[in-house]
């Protein structure tokens, strides 16, 4: 809950390689022609990237599900901008 | 209640009131910077609805190599960071500094590595604006590719450069150690930041320089 | 609410505390660096009512001028230019801040029980870049005005318009910045900092009201900002972002803007919400009915407000579809605001009623508010909506809810808390008096203007045809009627911080934790942290009342 949560710093190392090798499969499978799915799947990866930092980095994990709330707050919010717009851009009759 | 550490503000009762809620405070700020960030996400998304040819054509001239490195080095620099405040945690100021040290440095690399994406830009006449030329099939469209990565990137940048001068203070402030293994929070609230900066970039990264598939 | 060290009460004429927050430091500088979330309310105070009377008085300009059907006292472009200033100061400068900023800075940690906000410097900033970012609106004003109205819609804003875009957008943006800050500290501050034994569900209303608007202004406000940012690019750059010409989409900017600027018309009617709360089972001497169901109205009126923004555009050329989802969802939300006229209206029932002068405002407000509310209906409905958009039906519509609802609450917060703020009580008959003459002006004002729009009166014209002209003077004179009812308060607010009598810590005979400590209240708000063991609005039940 407090600060006194001390990550051990294999976590840290583990957590970094699989960032990196997630960076690579990005990069591999951006060479293949794969059509709607290459965006899918480098948009997969970033979520994936950016649960590592959260979770971990940022301490998520260990913190108390308050900061949980405002950490998906954003997110969630963010996705009624984009989800509506796009609702109204997508099928607009020309 | 415990005697009154001179770091404790006088609106708290307690040390963990007031580490939860500078942590608590960090957080909501960020909601607030995804969200400042996700007009210019809604934006893009829009636009690359509507034309997907053109964002990927634009795309293309952009260097994925260089945006690569660039993620590489901004990941890495979240690590340093974070055992910065390992070595904070426990009460290694000499590795803390070196931490420090390091996250700074490739903060410095990364804004070199974008000055030279946009000299590249520049030559290339992928500026928006009266020297911006494309191939006039993807016109005017392009332009407006264009103008969300300056836009994106940008903004990001301001963000790294803010980040940088707080690490900076974090160095003078552990060369005075002002840190200890019990009072760190600044640290902490500072690393949530710098690792904020690099989750925006983990998402600029796909959807700017991964527009379809390179050959 | 019984606490375990409450301060016994001073038997006899009530006296002013020895040393309170008003006294314990004097000097300019004493205030202008001050972290005390009380004095930075009351800087609040100073700097909204200076906003309200500049955006009272250009209204009053172009209420002048539509007293004749001809564009006869300003030209069109400055009456564009009256109405633009009006807007935005009244939108950002006054109905914004105006109660988180002034009420809520003061009441939440007293509220709470606390010793201040959880970071009172970020505080400060929250004021003094309120101050810049009004500065820069006041330069507009003073230098050459600005006539997008408040609303920016591009291309216009951003390609066409000869005013000082730039510069009105620099100042939101950063007055925009001074509403995260306060939504932050709030946030933080209600989570964080509660008395010992004060659970969410003993909570006074008015703090979940602050607190689901402080969860709009940190999400929402992020978004006006960069939608702003990017009108100042595409007019400094000429790139098209939003301009057709290049491929941009007009419609984009528009979902932006009232992404924020939706939610933000609950910003302002939130917390008047929460006033009401507080002041309706005060005068009413009741426990509030069914505080449960008002709590989350609250919360539930935050997270579907971000869900109907739509319903600005249906006539913009937004899909069709959209257009149905928006105005389904617009429907949704009405729910929780009329739960909360419901339960109002249920606690009077019964009650021991008085008509104090906050009790009227709120009164008012409810009355006004629901007129308000179901004129939104009927604009929320797309086949209406196609028949009085823009005409002065959407006016009298938003007007009732931002005049109506937060200017009635706020009024009504501000005469509750005076006696806490300053020590000192105003002339009730004055109060009352000016509550019935802005209530009368303002239905005067703005009830011929649901005719006018009804009949195909558009707005942000500054001539109509002669048909409109009765309609009009009715609302011109009633305008003058509200700005005496206006004037009057701040005549006899400002006459009894030195000659009223003295309120002693609880004139109202509220529950409360801010009436539990002195009035003024000291720099720590209370002596000691006080513990809390009953819910909120504990009045005693009606039983054991001795009147019946």
């Amino acid at each position: 809950m407090t600060s006194s949560t001390i990550v051990p710093v294999r976590v840290y190392a583990a957590v970094y390689g699989a960032l990196m090798v997630l960076l690579l499969a990005t990069c591999a499978a951006d060479f293949l022609s794969l059509g709607v799915f290459n965006v899918v799947i480098s948009l997969t990866i970033a979520v994936a990237k950016a649960l590592l930092v959260i979770l971990f980095f940022m301490h998520v994990r260990y913190k108390e599900h308050l900061l949980w709330v405002y950490v998906v707050a954003g997110f969630f919010w963010l996705a009624i901008l984009i989800g509506l717009s796009l609702g109204d851009v997508l099928t607009r009759v020309h | 209640m415990a005697e009154r550490s001179d770091y404790l503000a006088h609106q708290f009762v307690d040390p963990i009131q007031q580490e939860q809620s500078s942590t608590l405070g960090m957080w909501v700020f960020l909601a607030t910077e995804v969200l400042f960030f996700g007009g210019l996400f809604a934006a893009y998304t829009v636009y690359r609805f509507q034309f997907p040819e053109v964002f990927q054509h634009a795309s293309h001239h952009l260097s994925v190599l260089l945006g690569t490195i660039n993620t590489g080095v901004l990941l890495t620099s979240s690590l340093t960071m974070a055992l910065a405040i390992h070595s904070a945690q426990t009460g290694h100021r000499r590795q803390l500094m070196a931490f420090l040290i390091i996250t700074m440095v490739l903060g410095i690399g990364f804004m070199v590595v974008k000055g030279c994406e946009y000299h590249k830009d520049y030559v290339e006449h992928l500026v928006p604006g009266h020297s911006f030329a494309f191939d006039a099939r993807y016109m005017p469209q392009a332009q407006m590719f264009f103008v969300l990565y300056f836009l994106m990137t940008g903004l990001h940048a301001v963000h790294v450069t803010v980040g940088i001068g707080v690490i900076g203070v974090f160095l003078i402030l552990s060369l005075k150690g002002r840190f200890t293994p019990e009072y760190h929070t600044p640290l902490e609230i500072g690393g949530l930041y710098w690792h904020f900066v690099d989750i925006v970039w983990i998402f600029l990264y796909p959807l700017l320089y991964l527009v379809g598939h390179h050959r | 609410m019984i606490t375990a060290d409450a301060p016994a009460l001073p038997t006899g004429a009530p006296q002013l505390p020895r040393e309170h927050f008003l006294n314990v430091e004097y000097g300019v500088k004493s205030w202008l660096l001050t972290t005390d979330h009380k004095r930075i309310a009351l800087m609040f105070l100073v700097a909204v009512t200076l906003f309200f009377f500049l955006g009272g008085a250009a209204a009053a300009l172009f209420r002048l001028e539509l007293l004749t059907p001809p564009g006869d006292l300003v030209s069109d472009h400055t009456y564009n230019k009256l109405f633009s200033i009006h807007g935005v100061t009244m939108v950002w400068f006054f109905l914004i801040p105006s109660i988180p900023a002034v009420l809520g800075n003061f009441l939440v940690p007293m509220m709470i029980g606390a010793r201040d906000l959880a970071f009172p410097r970020l505080n400060l900033s929250s004021f003094y870049l309120f101050v810049i970012g009004g500065l820069f609106t006041l330069v507009v004003m003073f230098t050459g005005g600005l006539d997008t109205g408040w609303t920016f819609y591009t291309p216009y804003s951003s390609m066409f318009a000869n005013t000082y875009v730039i510069a009105a957008v620099t100042g939101i943006f950063i007055a925009g910045f001074s509403s995260i800050f306060t939504g932050l500290n709030f946030i933080v501050t209600i989570h964080k900092m509660r008395a010992p034994g004060l659970t969410w569900f003993r909570l006074p209303l008015f703090i979940w009201a602050i607190y689901a608007t402080s969860v709009i202004l940190v999400l929402a406000t992020p978004v006006l900002a960069i939608t702003l940012t990017l009108v100042g690019v595409e007019r400094i750059f000429h790139v098209g972002i939003f301009d057709p010409a290049i491929g941009g989409d007009p419609l984009l900017f528009q979902h932006l803007f009232w992404f924020y600027s939706h939610p933000a018309v609950y910003i302002m009617v939130l917390p008047s919400m929460g006033v009401v709360s507080e002041v309706i089972t005060c005068f009413s001497r009741k426990r509030i009915f069914g505080y449960h169901f008002i709590a989350f109205s609250s919360l539930a009126i935050a997270v579907i407000g971000f869900l109907v923004w739509g319903h600005h555009m249906f006539v913009s050329g937004q899909s069709i579809y959209a257009g149905m989802v928006f105005s389904m969802l617009s429907f949704a939300v009405a729910i929780p605001s009329a739960v909360k006229v419901f339960n109002w209206t249920a606690t009077l029932y019964r009650g021991s009623v008085s008509f104090e002068t906050p009790m009227l405002y709120s009164l008012g407000f409810i009355g006004l508010f629901t007129i308000g509310g179901l004129t939104g209906l009927f604009l929320a409905t797309l086949g209406i909506d196609v028949h009085v958009h823009d005409t002065y039906f959407v006016i009298a519509h938003f007007h009732y809810i931002m005049v109506g609802g937060a200017v009635m609450g706020y009024m009504s917060g501000i005469h509750f808390w005076w006696p806490k703020m300053t020590g000192r009580m105003y002339p009730d008959g004055w109060g009352r008096l000016a509550a019935l003459i802005i209530f009368i002006g303002f239905n005067l004002t703005f009830f011929p203007q649901f005719i006018l729009g009804y009949l195909g009166m558009p707005r942000r014209y500054h001539s109509y045809p002669p048909e409109f002209q009765v309609l009009n003077v009715m609302s011109t004179a009633g305008a003058s009627i509200l700005a005496v009812g206006y004037l009057l308060p701040l005549v006899y607010m400002l006459w009894s911080l030195r000659y009223g009598r003295i309120a002693g810590p609880n004139p109202w005979r509220a529950k409360g934790l801010e009436w539990e400590t002195t009035s003024p209240p000291p720099t720590d708000n209370f002596e000691k942290i006080p513990t809390v063991t009953e819910g909120a609005y504990a009045y005693p039940e009606r039983k054991e009342t001795a009147h019946g």
